[in-house]
């Protein structure tokens, strides 16, 4: 018994390692980091509180907190809704269902560069073709990502394109819907937005608050495509008026660019409070709409 | 009564495929800009209103954006990248895996739950530590920092691994002990072989992952000639202000296909993969 357990621990060693090394150690690390000025260069020194007391006189801080939760608040709420329509779109059976859900996926495993540069040309105010198909239709299209109005929404529509994992997801929790409901729904010949609202969503409202934790620690960490799509010529400039910087891009850009790793720090720790709390927050709410089968059995 | 019904029906299904089809559309009309894009002379790219299919295509667009940056260059780091990190993660996560499916240590529980919640944890927060720690280390611009992490576990993996393994009767093991095999045989004759599908998942998503990834190689990498493709197509754009848009959609599309490819042959694999850990990545 003995030789088993280590034996065990011997297998599991890489990650026991691992845990500490890559994930205890650097969590650890970037609390103190926080307390410190520290430039990489010369050696870090206390601060205390000095670096959180500035993050809430920095203006641009406050715009990108300002901008992630516009993201969480209306982009997130969307993405899932679409996610969602989409999944019970082709929770049917009909020719090319396959072709049609490999296609709805297929935009999320395009490489994230090619996305935002793709994107980038497609929303180009004068020559993109999103503008040209609007205005097939009698609409002058607005300057997507040279409009500080319109660059947010025009993020949130990428993110709609990039449903995949959260439409499988869904997809997998529909199938699992006993059908047995819906046939006595349709005895009693309920319309099917009367299904949807009495048996599919009540049914798979665990997955939907499983997809918005997930979207929540997406919409928090969101750094990728708006830094390339607001890259030019070595300039990230987050943007016009800054309406496209989120708290990880500025995040980046003090420990990167500005080589502030304690400031940097600090703003990690934000972020990662921030998440953990809208969370539980979220879970914690999620007791008045969702619906757990097993306990009303 | 019952014609109403099926009628009504009848009409719910014309809907609902006129829907998926628009969908269909506007979903696959960024990759056919993409791809169209890429087809045109750098007349048609500004010409207005937009030419939606360039005759004669240039497919010159694709051998000028190989020279214009060091594609080939790009791709070789970007295989090594991959490979490398299927191969740390399928040796790493595999052992783990079993570890948590079949063995039996002081706090496996407690430490599977803290595995699960490490998926929590966003990716900034321990970011700068570590690029700190590889800093000191003189890994500094180099794929060290990149890979090694792989050798040592990823929370997901280890979570799609065990749940894989834990199909497997127990019967096979037992069996295996009373002939006298170690677990490190049990491991490698008995369960491996039969887990060849997670196995290829793991190999699949790693795969995608480091062939997308993007901030780890920008916060490591500085030189040019080790950039990966994902740095690399992205020097179309820092360092020209008006990027060749032909030449960068060409590009694009030549670091998509491969993926393309890779999930069209193994797209029931993702479906697995997804569903039964209710998440990627």
């Amino acid at each position: 018994m003995k030789r088993r357990i280590s034996v065990g621990l011997l297998f599991a060693s890489p990650w026991l390692v691992g845990m500490v090394v890559f994930r205890f150690y650097p969590i650890g690390a970037s609390i103190y980091n926080s307390f410190t000025e520290f430039d990489i260069v010369t050696p870090p020194f206390f601060v205390g509180l000095e670096n959180y007391a500035s993050l809430l006189r920095d203006d641009v801080f406050w715009v990108s907190l300002q901008n992630t939760i516009y993201l969480f608040l209306i982009g997130l709420p969307i993405t899932v809704a679409v996610a969602l329509f989409v999944a019970m779109l082709l929770n049917r059976r009909f020719p090319g269902v396959r072709v049609s859900r490999a296609i709805f996926y297929l935009p999320s495993v395009v490489p994230i560069v090619v996305i935002a540069i793709v994107w980038r040309w497609m929303l180009d105010a004068e020559v993109g073709m999103l503008n040209a198909i609007l205005q097939l239709v009698g609409i002058r299209g607005p300057g997507w990502l040279g409009d500080p109005r319109w660059i947010k929404p025009a993020l949130i529509m990428i993110n709609c394109w990039l449903i995949g994992d959260l439409m499988l997801i869904f997809l997998a929790s529909l199938k699992d819907v006993s059908p047995q409901l819906y046939e006595a729904a349709d005895l009693e010949g309920a319309s099917p937005v009367r299904k949807t609202l009495a048996i599919t969503l009540p049914m798979i409202s665990p997955i939907i608050l499983f997809n918005v934790i997930i979207g929540i620690i997406r919409t928090f960490v969101y750094f990728d495509i708006p830094y390339i799509m607001t890259t030019t010529a070595g300039v990230t400039y987050g943007g016009p008026l800054r309406s496209a910087t989120f708290y990880s891009m500025y995040l980046y850009n003090n420990a990167f660019r500005f080589y502030k790793m304690g400031y940097a720090s600090a703003m990690a720790w934000i972020l990662f409070i921030i998440t953990i709390a809208v969370t539980l927050f979220v879970i914690r709410r999620s007791s008045n709409w969702i619906y757990y089968e097993a306990e009303n059995r | 009564m019952r014609t109403i019904a099926m009628r009504d029906r009848h009409g719910n299904t014309m809907v609902a495929a006129v829907v998926t089809i628009v969908g269909v559309v506007l979903f696959l009309l960024p990759i056919y800009w993409m791809v169209v894009t890429s087809l045109k002379s750098s007349v048609q790219i500004f010409q207005y209103p937009p030419v939606w299919m360039p005759i004669p295509a240039q497919w010159s667009n694709y051998v000028e954006a190989t020279r214009f940056i060091p594609f080939f260059n790009y791709i070789k780091n970007s295989a090594i990248y991959c490979a490398l990190t299927i191969l740390g993660a399928l040796f790493s996560n595999s052992l783990v895996a079993y570890s948590f499916a079949r063995l039996d240590w002081p706090f496996k529980k407690f430490g599977f739950l803290l595995t699960l919640s490490m998926m929590m944890i966003p990716f900034q927060v321990t970011m700068i530590p570590l690029f700190l720690m590889m800093h000191k280390l003189g890994w500094a611009n180099t794929y060290l920092p990149l890979v090694v992490p792989h050798f040592f576990g990823n929370a997901f993996f280890i979570f799609l691994l065990r749940q894989f393994f834990m199909t497997i009767p127990e019967e096979y093991s037992s069996c295996a002990r009373i002939d006298g095999a170690g677990e490190l045989m049990i491991f490698a004759w008995i369960i491996i072989p039969q887990c060849k599908a997670a196995l290829s998942v793991v190999a699949l998503f790693q795969f995608i992952d480091a062939w997308r990834d993007f901030l780890g190689p920008l916060i490591y990498l500085n030189d040019e000639s080790k950039f990966p493709i994902s740095l690399g197509i992205q020097q179309f754009v820092v360092t020209y202000y008006k990027p060749e848009w032909g030449l960068l959609m060409a590009a694009c599309v030549m670091t998509t296909v491969p993926i393309v490819v890779l999930f069209a042959f193994f797209q029931r694999y993702f479906v697995e993969g997804i569903t039964i850990t209710g998440l990627k990545g």
